[in-house]
Parts: C-alpha cells; structure tokens; sequence
C-alpha cells in the first residue's frame, strides 16, 4: 500500500493502532485535534474519495470513523477518532475542506449529538422539528 | 433582490413516488439557490438493527429501498463476510454467480424505471410507458428466480437462499435476446431526438471538480468524468471474472448521465450472459456461524452509485453498529450545484437526474406565504418543463 | 342515492401519499398505470393534486415527519373520500414497529376504508382490492 506509507511518513508520531485487517482495508487512529489535517491531506493531496462518516457510541467515548477510498487501487482507509467527553462532545468540521461531508456531519449531530465546530449549515436532517432536543436516538441506553 | 421567488416542490407531489421537499429560490426564471428538507421516509433502520439477529438484518436492508432492494441486503452480507475473512473466500463459487446475476437484473430494472421517470418529467409519456413496459419481463424473471416480483431475500451470510434451477438459464437468455432490440430503440430514441438532445444536453452541469468535491458516486461521478466503479475498483461476486466495461462520460450534463445509464445496460446484459455461460454446479451456501469479533465494511455498486455498510461486531448475535450510507446521500446533496443558475423549467429533470431514492437516503409543502413569495406545487412545475418541451418541438418543426 | 357516492364508483381519481414507505409499493402502484395492468382502462388515474381526488392511496410506516402533513393532505380532499392502505407497513407498521421514529398504524390516524396486504402486493391484488371497493359502495348505495 503506497498511500498507507506516505501517511504514516507525514503524520509520523501523530498515528497510532495501525491495522490492516486484509490488504485492502486500513484502520488507523489520530487524535481529535488531528484530524481536521489528516482529513484534508488525504482528501485534497492524496486525492483520496471521502466515502463516509459513521459514529458508535461505545463505553469509552464517541468513537467516529472517517471512510475514505481510494478507487484506482480498491483500497479503503478508515480513520478512528475517539471523543471521550460524552457530555459535550466537539470536533472539527470537515465540511469547510470538501462540502460533500455536510450532510453526514448533520446526521451525526443529530443521531449521536457530537458537535462539529465551523460547520456551515448544522441544522436537523432527518428528525423532525419536534423531536426533543438532548435527545439522541443512537446513543446506547445502558451506557 | 425583492424579486426573489420561493418554489416549493413537494413533500408530497407528482414528481417522485416518495416524499422529498426542494424549496428553489428563484430570480426570475433562474434558480440562485435551493434548500433540500428531507427526513420524511426516515424510520430508524440503523437502530432497528442494532436490536436484530444478523440473518433477521438482511430482511431489513432489503426493506430500505424497494428499488435497490439487493443492493443494501448485499453490501450487508459483504460487510459481515469481511469480519470472515472476505467473500471470495469463504462463498462457494455458484452462490457467486446467482448473487452477480441478481444484482445485475437489478441494476437493469432500476435504469429502466428511472428512464421512464425521466421521460415523464420532460413531457414524453411514451417513454414512460415503454420503459415501464419493457421492464416487466426483468420484473418476471425476477419472480421466476427469486419468488418475489420486488423484495428478492436472496442473500444471506455466507451463500444465497435460493439455487438458479436448471431450466432458469435458456429463459433467462430468451428474456435478454428480446430485450436487447428494446434497449436499441431506446437508444435510437434518446440519442437521436433533437428535443431529448435540446432539453437535456448542458443542462444541470456537474463539473469534474465539483463532483469530486460533493464526494458523488455512480452514474452521476461517471458521467462527470470520475471513472469509479465499485465492482471494478473492489471486485465482489464474479465481476473480476467477466468481461465488461466501465461507461464513463465527459460533459457532466444530464444528457451524459442518460446516455451513462442507458450504456450501462448493455454492460449488465453483457455480464449475465457471460454468468449463465460460466456457471458451475455446486454448493450455494456456506453454512457461517457464530460471526467474529472485529468490524467489516461491504461496498457494492448499487444502480445509483457506492452503497457502503459497516458492521461493527462484539462476538454476540447482534451488531453493535451497523452504519449505511447509501448512494442518493451523496448524490443528491450535489443537487445543490447542479440545479443552481439554471431555469425552473429545467429543475425538475435535474433535481431528477441524479436518479435519488429518498427511501435510501433517510429515510406537504407547509410554505409560510410571506408577501413576495409564489407557491407553485410540483404539478405546476411539470408543466411548465412540459410546455418547454412542447415548444421546443414546434421551433424544431418551423 | 347519494349523487356523491355514485360519482366515486364511476372513477376514482387516486392521490398517492408516501408516509415513510421503502419504495416497493410506490412503484409497484406506478406498475399498475403502465402497459401491462393499465389500471386506466377502470377510469382509475392518479392525480397532481390532492384536491382532485377521490381516494388517497398511502403506502409505508407513518413516520413522525410525515404524519402531520398526510393529516393535513387528508382534510384539503374533498369528501367523501376513500382512504386505502397498501402495503404491510402501512397496515401494522411491519418490521419497523420498534423504530423510535414510526408512529401509529395508519387505521389509528385515519379512517381506512381498503386494506391491501403484501411486501409489496402484487399489481393484481392493488387492482382486486379496488374493484371490490367499488362493488361495496356499490351496496351501500342500494
């Protein structure tokens, strides 16, 4: 995987839990601050396809992972960005780099609750307007 | 600005079977700006399976989209056998080909009713009933093979439900030879009529760049010039084992994304062809238990673009997660683009032409008048596409 | 009679509602209008505008932003109006009763005067259910 190395040369310190669960599927995990740059180097450098976001709520945190792919060799490339603060959770919008992310981000906002800062239009998507507010339908219940 | 209009189209009006709401803001004739609500199809299906046994799941994908009904069921089954260790792997190679077969019908029935649809919207109603003619003997096959005229339940974890019997192939291949002299006329019809040509050709342009931009997948991605294509990029079924070409258009307009699909076409004939030649005799399930710990991600290339799940999987019968993104989220966000700066004329074909399914992407026009505003409904606005229509005919004749 | 009712059985315009539906029905009840059921051979048409129609057709599983609009669309037909259901979601919800954004099955919102079972039924059954519909306000009428 040519890309998986040039990632790793150019973010070298800033990447952890590198696996690759066959050869065309890559997890890695960055910190939460990273992750506005490594969207965007992956996105407009490496011009890698911005597949989709999806969030789990799992114990530990809000666990969002960033798909991208990269089409001409097949290969997919998902970034894991862990959120502990369950409370208020805030990350980096990545709709300002490539607008595609708009709607997903939406979804995740009103789904899961994390807030992505310097999103331009973070309004309700699917729910309806009298859906209770601080009221997340894929939040877990037991946790 | 003070004459600036807003058209609302929708939730509920002619224009699509299912409920979606554009509000345009108009200057004029010219679209400057477009608002997309959508939610009124949502129903909690991501959380639904969260609650589901995985073999139950596959019953409830298919129940996303009722057009693309084996695309989700697919993409789920192929996110699962990734936690196995992939599907070339563990499938037995007849299941392999049933599963490209019926993927491939699919993709034939769903161009064919979205052709139909867009004939509609331009003020051609022959092309609908055609279309929507020609589609039923896909429609029978699928009754024959599957048992069901729509919601196909043929996939599960490890293989598919049901054999192809033996004397389903020669019928197939009949239903294909008869087909392929109705895809020449509708060739013939769509790249030739002046009037499809003037009504749809630089219309709602979707540049390369802004394609790549709004992330957009399928015909829509490939009839901007991005040559993507799941199946080739990630082979899943028999794909890498047929012959078959990915179509890929330059101009971006509508007139590009028609002739995308109507290629298409062809290429799935191709490929079922081939797959009846090719297809061996064996076992069709593979009997997987007891699904591993880890996650899996499943991409296909359903009619409308990438249909992308991920499974996330605790070693119990559940998935903990189970994320779908399906084509139309992307597609049909970029309609903001592409509907922008054209005339409202022409907004319905091109907020039709990403082919959308709003079914997939979630899931009354209640307008505040306010003094300036006009409220037209979506009736008026298929009129006024047809009367274009109607008088670009009358020029062309004078 | 009622110069009303005998109007309806004559032929019945159908405005058609998605409420959170799949798909399958809406184009299965598209099927019914095109060459090979050609439902319009019954004077049966569907139509632009809810003011129109004499029935509403409403598929799918009644989600909570589609209810107050089909409410709405309910009170602009003119009455009498036939409300049908088709579709196993829109008469018992199906497999998304659990769903935290599906609401009630429709006969608890609206009054139904036609149930057509199925995931999704059959063109046939649409057109079955439809002409036995009409032959009941037909008794009625008598």
């Amino acid at each position: 995987m040519e890309i998986s190395d040039k990632i790793k040369k150019r973010f070298n310190g800033r990447i952890f839990d590198w696996q690759e669960n066959s050869n065309r599927r890559a997890y890695f995990s960055v910190k939460k601050e990273d992750i506005f740059e490594v969207a965007g180097y992956m996105f407009k450098d490496l011009g890698l396809r911005f597949s989709t976001a999806s969030c789990t709520d799992l114990r530990e945190g809000l666990e969002i992972l960033y798909h991208f792919s990269n089409d001409p060799k097949g290969e997919f490339y998902s970034i894991r960005v862990m959120i502990e603060d369950k409370k208020n959770p805030q990350i980096d919008s990545l709709a300002p780099i490539f607008p595609g992310a708009e709607w997903i981000e939406r979804e995740i906002w009103e789904m899961l609750g994390v807030k992505f800062i310097n999103h331009p239009n973070l309004k309700r998507l699917l729910l309806a307007d009298d859906w209770p507010q601080g009221e997340y339908p894929l939040r877990k219940k037991e946790n | 600005m003070s004459h600036k209009i807003i058209v609302p189209i929708g939730p509920y009006h002619p224009l699509q079977e299912e409920p979606e709401f554009f509000q345009l803001y108009c200057e004029g004739e010219k679209v400057v700006d477009i608002d997309i609500i959508i939610g009124y199809n949502h129903r909690g299906i991501e959380q639904l399976s969260e609650g589901k046994h995985y073999d139950q799941v596959a019953f409830l994908v298919e129940r996303i989209c009722g057009i693309c009904s084996s695309s989700h069921p697919y993409a789920f089954v192929l996110a699962v056998e990734d936690l196995f260790g992939g599907e070339q792997k563990v499938v037995p190679e007849r299941a392999l080909y049933i599963r490209t077969i019926v993927d491939e019908l699919q993709r034939i029935h769903s161009h064919l009713l979205w052709l139909g649809l867009a004939g509609h919207f331009i003020g051609y109603n022959t092309v609908w009933m055609w279309a929507w003619k020609y589609r039923e003997p896909v429609l029978d096959m699928f009754e024959m093979t599957t048992g069901n005229r729509n919601s196909y339940a043929m996939f599960k974890i490890g293989g598919v439900r049901r054999d192809l019997k033996e004397e389903d192939g020669p019928i197939l291949k009949k239903m294909l030879d008869e087909f392929v002299p109705a895809l020449d006329l509708f060739r013939g019809a769509v790249m030739d009529d002046p009037v499809i040509q003037a009504r749809l050709k630089g219309v709602g342009i979707l540049t390369r760049q802004q394609a790549i931009d709004w992330c957009v997948v399928g015909p829509t991605a490939r009839a901007s010039g991005i040559n993507i294509d799941v199946r080739r990029d990630e082979p899943y079924g028999v794909y890498n084992r047929v012959d078959w070409n990915v179509v890929v258009e330059k101009e971006g307009d509508i007139f590009a994304k028609t002739v995308a699909r109507i290629l298409e076409m062809y290429e799935s004939v191709r490929i079922i062809r081939q797959c009846l030649d090719k297809i061996p005799k064996g076992e069709i399930d593979a009997q997987l238990r007891d699904v591993p710990v880890g996650e899996g991600i499943g991409r296909v290339e359903a009619p409308r673009g990438e249909c992308f799940h991920y499974i996330k999987s605790d070693g119990t019968n559940r998935p903990v997660r189970h994320k779908i993104r399906a084509p139309s989220f992307m597609n049909v966000a970029s309609n903001k683009v592409g509907a922008v700066g054209g005339s409202i004329s022409d907004a319905t074909i091109t907020l039709a032409a990403v082919d959308p399914c709003y079914c997939c992407t979630e899931r009354v026009a209640v307008i505040n008048k306010a003094d300036n505003q006009k409220v037209m409904n979506g009736w008026d606005l298929i009129k006024l596409s047809q009367e274009k229509t109607e008088r670009l005919k009358k020029e062309l004749k004078a | 009679m009622d110069l009303r009712l005998k109007a309806l059985t004559k032929s019945i315009w159908v405005f058609h509602i998605s409420a959170g539906s799949c798909n399958n029905c809406d184009i299965e009840i598209l099927d019914c209008l095109t060459p090979r059921f050609d439902l319009e051979r019954f004077g049966i048409q569907l139509v632009g505008s809810v003011r129109h129609a004499d029935a509403l057709l409403i598929t799918g599983a009644m989600n909570r932003k589609s209810v107050p609009r089909m409410k709405k669309i309910y009170e602009q037909a003119p009455k009498p109006c036939v409300v049908i259901a088709v579709g196993q979601c829109a008469l018992s919800r199906h497999m998304f009763r659990d769903s935290y954004n599906v609401c009630e099955p429709l006969d608890k919102i609206l009054p139904v005067d036609l149930y057509i079972p199925g995931c999704p039924p059959k063109p046939e059954a649409m057109i079955d259910g439809i002409i036995k519909l009409v032959n009941k306000i037909k008794e009625v009428k008598k």
